[in-house]
């Protein structure tokens, strides 16, 4: 039973661990807007999401015994955090820069938009799922 | 890995930006100082900043805060104003300045305070995210 309510959850639960590293990222943009030669990074969400919830179908992380010299190794490994991606420059500036503060501030009132409503219905299940309970 | 490290991003923005106004206020200051205390004109003095990766990130997927690399002092050639009377004037009566460029500092200036204000942005915002986060599931 318990089972069933994490595997519930988990949709929402990687939802958020994600917005969580995207807004990190995009704080790192913010923060480096002034740095010479630093290049803005972000990560495609729907992407990023899909790797994550593909990776939930397969196997958990395994690997083969190996007892022959003759076995071939074999494992089964979840993949790791999304893969940041470079912005291309709109304007690029002379010191190298390519943090352009209107789109990280869009990105980021986006991602806390998004966050917070993964949020909200993550507790309306979580409410749902008391009440179930609780009846 | 986390909204935490969110506050130490963005905190270590705060300081370098703050280190950038400080700058520019020292050289505001002196922009008129024509002996420090080297017995030379000030030069004006400049931030570097650079990206601080946090430690136990895959290479060329680091992200992190930013810290002043150092301060560097302008190298660009002193001022000569001409004024014979000046007890710092040389055989030729003219004194050298300080190379410190007002509108550059009042531009670098404003510039650091925006950059600083985003960055509370910022910091507001994820900690209203973590405050919503705390409570979730609740009522």
């Amino acid at each position: 039973m318990l089972d069933r309510l994490n595997e519930d959850f988990r949709f929402f639960q990687q939802s958020l661990a994600l917005r969580a590293q995207r807004q990190e990222v995009l704080s790192s943009n913010i923060a480096n807007a002034d740095t010479p030669n630093y290049k803005a990074r972000d990560f495609d969400f729907r992407t990023a999401m899909q790797n994550a919830m593909d990776a939930g179908m397969r196997l958990p992380d395994t690997q083969l015994t190996l007892t022959s010299a003759r076995h071939i190794p074999a494992k089964a490994a979840s993949p790791g955090p999304p893969e940041l991606l470079y912005r291309l420059p709109y304007q690029p500036s002379l010191d190298g820069n390519t943090v352009d503060m209107d789109v990280e501030r869009v990105q980021f009132a986006d991602n806390t938009l998004h966050y917070q409503s993964t949020m909200q219905v993550l507790s309306g299940r979580i409410r749902t799922m008391m009440a179930a309970i609780q009846e | 890995m986390s909204l935490l490290s969110i506050f130490s991003i963005a905190g270590s923005a705060l300081s370098a930006q703050s280190q950038r106004m400080n700058v520019a206020a020292s050289n505001m200051a002196n922009a008129d100082s024509v002996v420090g205390p080297d017995g030379q004109p000030y030069r004006a003095r400049q931030v570097v900043f650079q990206v601080d990766p946090a430690g136990g990130q895959a290479a060329g997927q680091e992200i992190g805060g930013v810290r002043v690399a150092g301060v560097i002092q302008d190298s660009s050639p002193l001022k000569r104003v001409y004024d014979p009377k000046h007890p710092m004037a040389d055989a030729e009566g003219y004194v050298n300045m300080p190379n410190v460029d007002p509108v550059a500092e009042t531009v670098n200036m404003i510039a650091a305070s925006r950059s600083y204000q985003a960055n509370v942005e910022v910091l507001n915002t994820a900690k209203s995210l973590m405050q919503k986060t705390l409570t979730i599931g609740q009522s």
